[in-house]
């Protein structure tokens, strides 16, 4: 049925099989959809968010897919800026991953501000000294970039592609990708650092405050190091479930392998330099505001087990894998280790934001904990089956992967 | 360039809380809720999600009965001066939309209603727990819509509000003093609800700055502390208390800390 908008020597399923995969995904979007609805037209007390916890897992989310939708401009920046050729087998769907993060993360903002439809007043009224300000900007102009990489693509749609002047535009726009890839890095590099900003300025909470440098604190440069190191591997992720369930190789192993020693040198490089903060943090920044940096952890489920686990077990473990040749060789420890260096990040995303609101900071206030309720996890669990349906129309009418051809020869 | 300002009588309105004096009754709270047009529920049991300007925290000593101590802290906005210009109060800081900002006058924290879109970065960011989400539109029982302060905007859902130091009184008190031809408010014709309603005298407010003003000693008094004093947030209000662990009681010490 669809036949003619398919790529040239790819095989792909039914249109029968391909209308009930989106069809069974259309259900879970639906719950989401409506959980938007109810937070939009009865207001926020639709959430488990109150007035201790003003942040929740909607902006746990967004930190953590805008981290994880870093593989986007990193790859681009691996692959056009430095040059790396083999790249451009994963560059693409490096690039759909990111549509999909960023396009989620805007989404989740729209649905979490109190006043969606003043929401342009960050930047009408922008204030210049705010973390906030700097990532709206950022974060929108990143995402027009991204649509820009992300036309190419549709434009080598077989059908589209056959018209001149698209096939011309196409071509153009590769021709200016390492010039729009170079954008991307400068405006990425920005907000990934704002968004570690936007705890890491907060001096009324000690337990995020950070000194640094001129008007970044550390935590700036550990969301860049750390959004760099996450999202590399959250491609090969997503790749080795995309292969998994088309059943087929879409990318060869050296490439995957690769990006995999990259983002295991950053992921080390930035649990480094997590040690030597959290160190300092606890030796120097905490106790000079009286605080033993042990009562942060003094409340469950805030245990110091968090600490250890997130730079142990997400990040020391999957550092030593990546770097390592036979860790990153052998697929099973290769996917183990992407999907714990993606969960720790996604855990310091949360303690950044959740545990630093449950601390509490007058010595007389009491502990309360958080929780999202369903219309929290229905509308942040909303991009991933959105994501999950872009994904398969992206593989199943545009040429994504451009190895898969030689990999599953007809 | 000329400082637009420089002409202007400028004050820097603060309040001086005394610890001894508070029996934590709560007439604070009610007043401020009354003066404010502060919206509340038929079902006010969370107080995670009650909006309360003005809000008395209760602290003891920590000793067992015969020896347990109690005291009642009332908590408004703090007003925070921060320190300096890269520096200014916590919530100042983030907010993206500059709803919120330092009023150059009276150094009162302000806050926009009808600017700010509800993103909460502000409520993140104090550490006093001073600012309030509008979780739900307000709702007035039948016929009290009536009795709402004409002086102050209700606010609607999904907004952040906070403690005014009532504003709206500083503006009435300057409008009656420029008619009368003076520059200058007297320390009684400006006094938040809260101060006035207090049965037991134990807020003043005024302007810190003035010598002439009562908050002007008190704070200068060898019993007055502020809370979390050691963040840097350098608030503008001040709080009395004779009994050391009540000052003690406010901030973080680490045990090997000498007294104070």
């Amino acid at each position: 049925m669809d036949s003619a908008l398919i790529p040239e020597g790819v095989k792909r399923c039914s249109f029968k099989k391909f209308a009930i995969w989106i069809g069974v995904l259309t259900i879970p979007t639906l719950w989401g959809i409506y959980a938007a609805l109810l937070c939009w037209g009865k207001a926020l007390n639709q959430t488990n968010l109150n007035d201790n916890f003003p942040f929740g897992f909607w902006i746990v989310a967004d930190l953590g897919v805008i981290a994880l939708g870093a593989g986007a401009f990193f790859t681009g920046f691996l692959r056009y800026i430095l040059k790396i050729e083999e790249l451009k087998n994963i560059v693409n769907f490096a690039v759909v991953i990111g549509v999909i993060c960023y396009a989620s993360a805007l989404g989740i903002l729209g649905i979490d501000v109190g006043q969606p439809l003043r929401a342009w007043f960050i930047f009408w009224h922008a204030n210049v000294h705010s973390m906030l300000t700097e990532v709206a900007f950022c974060i929108t102009c990143y995402f027009i970039v991204l649509c820009i990489e992300y036309l190419p693509l549709v434009l080598e749609n077989r059908r589209i592609d056959a018209y001149r002047f698209f096939h011309f535009l196409s071509h153009r726009f590769h021709q200016a990708m390492p010039a729009i890839a170079a954008i991307g890095v400068f405006l990425s590099f920005f907000h990934q650092g704002s968004l570690g900003g936007v705890p890491g300025v907060l001096y009324g909470r000690p337990f995020a405050y950070r000194s640094g440098f001129l008007v970044w604190p550390w935590t700036f440069f550990l969301f860049i190091l750390s959004a760099i190191a996450c999202g590399p591997c959250f491609t090969l992720l997503i790749t080795w479930i995309t292969e998994k369930i088309t059943r087929k190789q879409l990318v060869k192993k050296s490439v995957k392998e690769t990006l995999a020693k990259i983002a295991g040198w950053l992921l080390a490089s930035y649990i480094v330099l997590k040690i030597i903060d959290t160190i300092y943090w606890a030796s120097s920044m905490a106790p000079r505001v009286g605080i033993n940096f042990k009562s942060f952890y003094a409340n469950q489920p805030y245990g110091i087990w968090v600490l250890i686990t997130e730079i142990g077990i997400l990040g020391i473990i999957p550092a030593i894998i990546l770097i390592t040749k036979q860790g990153r060789s052998n697929s099973a420890l290769l996917i183990l280790a992407s999907f714990l260096n993606c969960a720790g990040i996604f855990m310091n995303r949360w303690i950044m934001t959740v545990q630093t609101l449950a601390v509490p900071v007058m010595p007389f206030d009491k502990f309360a904990s958080y929780h999202p309720n369903w219309q929290e996890w229905a509308t942040t669990l909303l991009p991933v089956w959105i994501g999950a349906m872009v994904i398969s129309l992206s593989y199943r009418y545009l040429p994504v992967f451009p190895q898969e051809r030689e990999l599953n020869p007809a | 360039m000329k400082d637009i300002h420089s002409e202007e009588k400028t004050y820097k309105f603060g309040m001086v809380i005394d610890l001894d004096k508070c029996t934590g009754c709560g007439a604070c709270m009610v007043a401020c809720m009354a003066e404010n047009n502060v919206s509340f529920r038929a079902d006010e049991t969370d107080k995670l999600r009650s909006i309360t300007w003005m809000r008395v925290y209760k602290m003891t000593n920590g000793l067992p009965f015969p020896d347990t101590e109690v005291c009642y802290i009332p908590r408004p906005c703090m007003h925070c001066e921060g320190s300096g210009h890269h520096r200014p109060a916590p919530c100042i800081a983030v907010c993206p939309a500059t709803a919120t900002d330092r009023d150059h006058e009276t150094g009162i924290v302000s806050q926009v209603y009808t600017r700010c879109f509800g993103c909460r970065y502000c409520m993140a960011a104090c550490p006093y727990h001073a600012r309030y989400f509008n979780w739900w539109d307000p709702k007035w029982p039948k016929g009290m819509e009536k009795y709402l302060n004409p002086d102050v905007s209700p606010r609607m859902r999904g907004v952040v509000e906070k403690c005014s130091f009532c504003y709206h009184r500083f503006q009435r008190a300057k409008n009656k003093a420029y008619a009368e031809g003076r520059r200058e408010i007297r320390e009684d014709e400006y006094q938040t609800a809260c101060a006035q309603a207090c049965p037991a005298g134990a807020i003043t407010f005024g302007d810190l700055n003035n010598p002439q003003h009562a908050v002007y000693k008190l704070k200068n008094s060898p019993n007055a502390f502020r809370i979390l004093e050691k963040l840097g947030t350098n608030p503008k209000v001040y709080y009395l208390s004779t009994k050391e662990w009540v000052r003690r009681g406010v901030d973080h010490y680490l045990e090997e800390e000498a007294q104070d």
